[in-house]
């Protein structure tokens, strides 16, 4: 049973997703995906530990052997990927009961579960493949659900943001496929692994250079990185609370993972960082996004749009770290990824129970929350704190390994400007939390109070998680830099 | 020789950009959605025409054939025929509920609309 656990992984969200649809009834869908999004979790528990000690497990889909058939291998970067993938979903779906009756009419039910099973379906299977062509298939079918679960907004701009966003995922997504058809065109292989064995003979050959910058144009786009992020901000700010907590958490950090399995394990360090000049693009587009990004989201009227502003800003952090091309800024990378998905699941969460409760994310309607929703605003600022990297939260560690490895590399004006983008974070994050806690409301303002526990529960979790892993480093830590160095070992 | 060697990347490389073109700079959104179907249609010759073997038949086994074209990019390129198919629906259904919501499909007048609210 254990052994069929990199398939059923993602076959069974697969399966679940017309189980959901033809099961419409009530409260069953939403209790399918709850009972399959934790059974995911558990398998990449379980997976995860199994590959703790280094070691890869490959698995042969349908019995047809690599590299002719598809193969899934996992190794303690993309377990480590499952984890957060299925985690974040595990934690987001109780809350999803309550916010989907109050953001999705009825009768919609049940396609918005169907959608989101086929969303989990693609990024589990996006993280867990070891075939391009396959990786292809996986991002088409996450961010086809996810076209159709931000269009699920109730406000009319999430209509015009899905459709932006799905042509700009669609020219992502198609420019991955010409990169991964040039290098097939050269290698005559699919197969990761066999790539990154044939390939570098051919290093030198313009089929390769071209195909390295198709797939790297294409997933730039999909994980969102400055100058290409202008799907971003619209579609998280007008999609349900749930898928973009959702999404936030997940979707660009899995595009994020597909870069380096693509950079490291596929072409290799050698042809990346010394024949491509990767490391000075992405330094330099990394800075562009952090500060620009940060500076606009000061500026935003709407805190959904505010963070979703900032998530363009971390992800030039996770950039940044990659673009450094050492140990410890890989590890600083992928400790971040799990990091801001924890920060911005619970931050996105804090307003999917302001969506709940008072029906809107303006500044303006967080006058005097602080007294009403004590709950919920404590949890915005334990959030905000870790989105900017105080000592005892979670992005604090980030951020630590962030500026050792900028030192390591000797960019001494990179670790001060990692320093000083904080501040900018402090900044936005202040302007909601002073509205919060030292305006009085409006005269006229209805009453509010805490949403139900089962909103505030899972919002706790996440929050508490902030907390936890500023505090208790070693397991992601652990993890991420075993992950890094079996991506540097294994270019070179 | 060498130009029309080459003749099927050639008309790939020319529709992509035509395609390309039309998705940046139409501001209709069904424009858009033709000119995405030609981009994506551009990448689906280029992988037929990797997969042409110089003298190969069609890779039907047969007796007295020697060379086959490889089959692999043509099975390739039909599941990504499926997903253009399947993204040109959901985006003109988004479309359909564009038109209800706001009343048009020009790009412009929807960006001012937003800008209202």
């Amino acid at each position: 049973m254990i052994a069929q656990f990199p398939a059923l992984q993602v076959v069974l969200p697969l399966i679940a997703a017309p189980l959901c649809i033809v099961l419409r009834r009530g409260a069953l869908p939403w209790f399918i995906t709850l009972v399959v999004s934790w059974a995911a979790l558990a398998m990449a528990g379980t997976l995860l530990d199994q590959v703790a000690d280094g070691s890869q497990i490959s698995y042969a889909l349908g019995g047809w052997m690599a590299p002719l058939g598809i193969e899934y291998r996992v190794d303690t970067l993309n377990a480590f990927m499952l984890v957060i993938v299925a985690g974040t979903s595990s934690i987001v779906l109780p809350f999803a009961y309550r916010s989907v009756i109050r953001e999705i009419p009825e009768d919609r039910h049940y396609l918005f579960y169907g959608g989101y099973l086929l969303m989990l379906t693609g990024l589990l299977g996006m993280a867990i493949t070891g075939d391009a062509f396959n990786v292809f298939v996986f991002i088409e079918i996450s961010s086809l659900s996810s076209y159709a679960m931000i269009a699920m907004g109730r406000d009319r701009r999430a209509l015009s943001a899905a459709f932006t966003y799905l042509v700009m995922g669609t020219v992502g997504a198609t420019f991955f496929l010409i990169g991964v058809g040039l290098i097939y065109a050269v290698t005559g292989t699919l197969n990761m692994a066999d790539l990154a064995q044939r390939l570098p003979p051919l290093y030198e050959s313009r089929a390769v250079l071209a195909a390295f910058a198709f797939i790297s144009a294409g997933l730039l786009l999909k994980l969102a990185l400055f100058p290409l992020h202008l799907w971003l901000p619209n579609a998280y700010t007008y999609a349900p609370s749930v898928v973009t907590a959702f999404l936030a958490a997940t979707a660009t950090k899995v595009a994020i993972y597909l870069l380096l399995r693509f950079g490291y394990t596929v072409f290799g360090a050698d042809f990346v960082f010394d024949i491509v000049p990767a490391s000075e693009v992405l330094l330099a587009l990394a800075i562009a996004g952090t500060v620009i990004a940060s500076t606009v989201a000061i500026f935003q009227a709407d805190v959904k749009r505010l963070l979703a502003y900032s998530s363009v800003a971390q992800i030039g952090y996770i950039i940044l770290g990659v673009s450094y091309a050492n140990v410890t800024g890989l590890t600083a990378s992928l400790v971040h990824i799990f990091n801001h998905a924890v920060t911005k699941g619970a931050l996105f969460l804090v307003m999917g129970c302001m969506a709940y409760a008072v029906g809107a994310c303006r500044v303006e309607s967080f006058a005097g929350l602080g007294k009403r929703m004590p709950m919920t605003m404590a949890a915005f600022v334990i959030g905000g704190l870790s989105l900017i990297g105080v000592p005892l939260t979670a992005g604090f560690v980030s951020k630590w390994y962030l500026v050792l490895g900028a030192i390591e590399r000797g960019w001494w004006p990179v670790a001060i400007l990692v320093l000083a983008t904080s501040l900018l974070a402090v900044a936005y994050v202040w302007r909601v939390v002073e509205v919060a806690y030292f305006r009085d409301p409006p005269a006229d303002a209805p009453e509010v109070s805490d949403p139900p526990l089962s909103l505030i529960v899972p919002t706790w979790v996440l929050t508490g998680a902030c907390v936890y892993f500023g505090i208790e480093t070693s397991l992601p830590v652990g993890f991420a830099e075993q992950a890094a160095q079996l991506l540097m070992g294994g270019g070179s | 020789m060498e130009v029309l060697g080459h003749f099927n990347y050639w008309i790939a490389i020319v529709l992509m950009m035509i395609g390309f073109y039309a998705l940046i700079a139409r501001g209709n959104l069904i424009k858009k959605i033709v000119g995405l179907n030609i981009f994506q249609a551009s990448v689906f010759l280029l992988y037929i025409s990797f997969g042409k073997v110089t003298g190969g038949s069609a890779p039907i086994i047969a007796d007295g054939v020697e060379i086959y074209s490889n089959p692999l990019p043509h099975v390739l390129i039909l599941t990504a025929i499926v997903v253009g198919v399947a993204t040109t629906s959901l985006g003109l259904a988004l479309v359909v509920r564009i038109r209800e919501a706001y009343g048009t499909i020009e790009e412009n007048e929807i960006a001012d609309m937003d800008r209202e609210t």
